[in-house]
């Protein structure tokens, strides 16, 4: 079968995503996001793509030279990079996944991966944007736990260095390497203080539990710090479980929800929240619809068998409503639905908003912008002054973002 | 009835789409089995170019009698649009989003005028 793919009509070369998300551009002067302030709090860049400077940074030369054997290695052939099975561009229906890479940037001035951040940022009327890896999601999952070591504290290297440190519009909360507790508590000391780091990031995706004794050390230290820490979705296909799943919309439709059901189980029904009082804790990339759920089985539960969570000194549910939710993907199905999941949550102070952009469930600022049940000042909180408050960003009056 | 020039009949090849601009509205055009058809490039979701993505057929799971699955193959009678944002995809031939057919896109009338062709906008 032959298949067409003519997008406006520009040829690959041409590919350029302020074309692509023009009618983003639009919903923004539309909207008038130029009164107030955006921050997306999950967003993402193809790290691959910039591997050859990441190995760079690779401290062992024996690992070094194990990955940069191949002429020019990216995250799917520096060998020592674990991948994921999966079709994230749904069979080429998402065009960007292919032609992103031939997307021209200005030569010699910001590095690439913060030129083409900045520009979808600015098309669609984000003033900050907190950015992650793509492929490095699934490091949790490194067979060799010194392979996650080195490769995360290389990336974080790479992203303080060569992007943080030159962009104020862009921050990150830096992969924790979590399989290794000591390793997670020497890059929160290593890096917690550098410029753009407003938090630390867990990949869900792995097999540790968040309250094992030896990561005591770290929330007491990320508490002291006073910087948050995220939990962030993802799937995993060799997962047993997930393994009896057949299609990739049903791995991702659950798996990106499953790893942070389990953490955020362990994580209250242990007391870490009684134990950890002052440490911000957020959920990425699970959208809302789970969060209902996980307060009513636990409430329910808890009320039965209070004597298997003596820490806790109420109810899970109320434990959660002073954690923080992203809002991505966020589940529009039933307008009723959502507006009680919004309001059981807090959603005025504890919702922020989060785009997942490049990614091919990327949601704009109109799917809270135009939800009809919200005042505008809870769309505003959720938009930019929630996370304003969580990451302590310093905002002046002028719009960032320049709206094309 | 406002009607906006779209394309000489000659140079629209077969599989091929125009998307015309008339107050603020983008309109989709598609020449299908020798057929015209327009939409509102808007998709339904989140508002994204529907219009401009990949055209591709529908993918309908292949049973056998017994109602065990056999495999999967492309449509050789319908065929999809997709919009580029996020995948919604969309009936070339009724502008029905096939995930849930009760949503159709805004459609217009295709005139043809000699060797030229117009859609109505009104």
């Amino acid at each position: 079968m032959e298949l067409h793919n003519d997008f406006r009509r520009m040829s690959v070369e041409e590919f350029d995503t302020t074309k692509l998300l023009a009618h983003a551009s639009k919903q923004a002067r539309d909207r008038g996001y130029h009164r107030f302030p955006i921050v997306d709090v999950d967003s993402h860049h193809y790290e691959n793509e910039s591997m050859p400077e990441i190995l760079e940074y690779l401290d062992d030369p024996v690992l070094r030279q194990l990955a940069t054997a191949t002429a020019r290695p990216n995250a799917k052939n520096a060998r020592i990079m674990n991948t994921m099975v999966g079709y994230q561009d749904m069979g080429g229906r998402i065009p960007r996944y292919g032609l992103r890479s031939f997307e021209k940037t200005p030569a010699g001035q910001t590095q690439r991966d913060a030129a083409l951040t900045k520009r979808w940022m600015d098309a669609v009327g984000v003033d900050v944007a907190v950015l992650f890896p793509t492929p490095m999601l699934a490091l949790g999952v490194h067979p060799q736990v010194e392979v996650e070591i080195a490769l995360s504290r290389a990336y974080n290297r790479w992203l303080c260095e060569k992007i943080l440190a030159h962009e104020e519009r862009l921050v990150s909360m830096l992969y924790l390497p979590f399989n290794d507790p000591d390793a997670t508590y020497e890059f929160v000391k290593e890096f917690g203080d550098k410029k753009g780091v407003v938090g630390f990031l867990i990949t869900s995706t792995r097999y540790r539990p968040v309250h094992a004794n030896q990561y005591m050390k770290t929330y007491a230290l990320l508490e002291e710090m006073g910087l948050p820490i995220a939990f962030h979705g993802s799937y995993h296909w060799h997962d047993q479980a997930q393994g009896m799943l057949n299609r990739f919309i049903s791995v991702h439709a659950l798996g990106f929800v499953w790893y942070n059901m389990i953490h955020l189980a362990n994580w209250i029904i242990n007391g870490l929240p009684e134990r950890f009082p002052k440490l911000k804790v957020i959920w990425l990339e699970s959208g809302l619809a789970w969060i209902p759920f996980m307060m009513q089985r636990f409430d329910n539960e808890y009320m039965m068998r209070t004597s298997e969570a003596p820490a806790l000194k109420k109810l899970p549910s109320d434990y959660m409503r002073e954690m923080y939710w992203a809002t991505q993907p966020i589940e529009i199905t039933d307008l009723g639905l959502l507006q009680e999941t919004l309001r059981v949550i807090n959603a005025e102070t504890q919702l922020v908003y989060s785009s997942d952009y490049p990614h091919w469930d990327f949601d704009l600022p109109s799917t809270i912008y135009d939800l009809p049940f919200l005042s505008e000042t809870a769309k505003r909180n959720i938009l930019g002054g929630n996370a304003i408050r969580l990451f302590n960003l310093k905002l002046g009056a002028e719009k960032l973002a320049h709206v094309a | 009835m406002p009607e906006v020039f779209v394309e000489k009949v000659a140079d629209f090849a077969e599989g091929d789409r125009r998307i015309v601009f008339h107050g603020g509205v983008e309109i989709g055009v598609f020449h299908w089995q020798g057929k015209f058809y327009a939409y509102e490039n808007l998709c339904l979701h989140q508002g994204g170019p529907c219009c401009e993505g990949v055209i591709m057929n529908k993918v309908e799971d292949v049973l056998a009698p017994d109602r065990t699955w056999r495999g999967q193959r492309f449509s050789p009678d319908e065929a999809h649009f997709v919009c580029p944002w996020h995948g919604y995809e969309y009936d070339i031939k009724t502008g029905e989003c096939v995930g849930n057919r009760k949503l159709r896109l805004k459609s217009f009338e295709v005139l043809r005028r000699g060797e030229e062709l117009f859609v109505v906008t009104g």
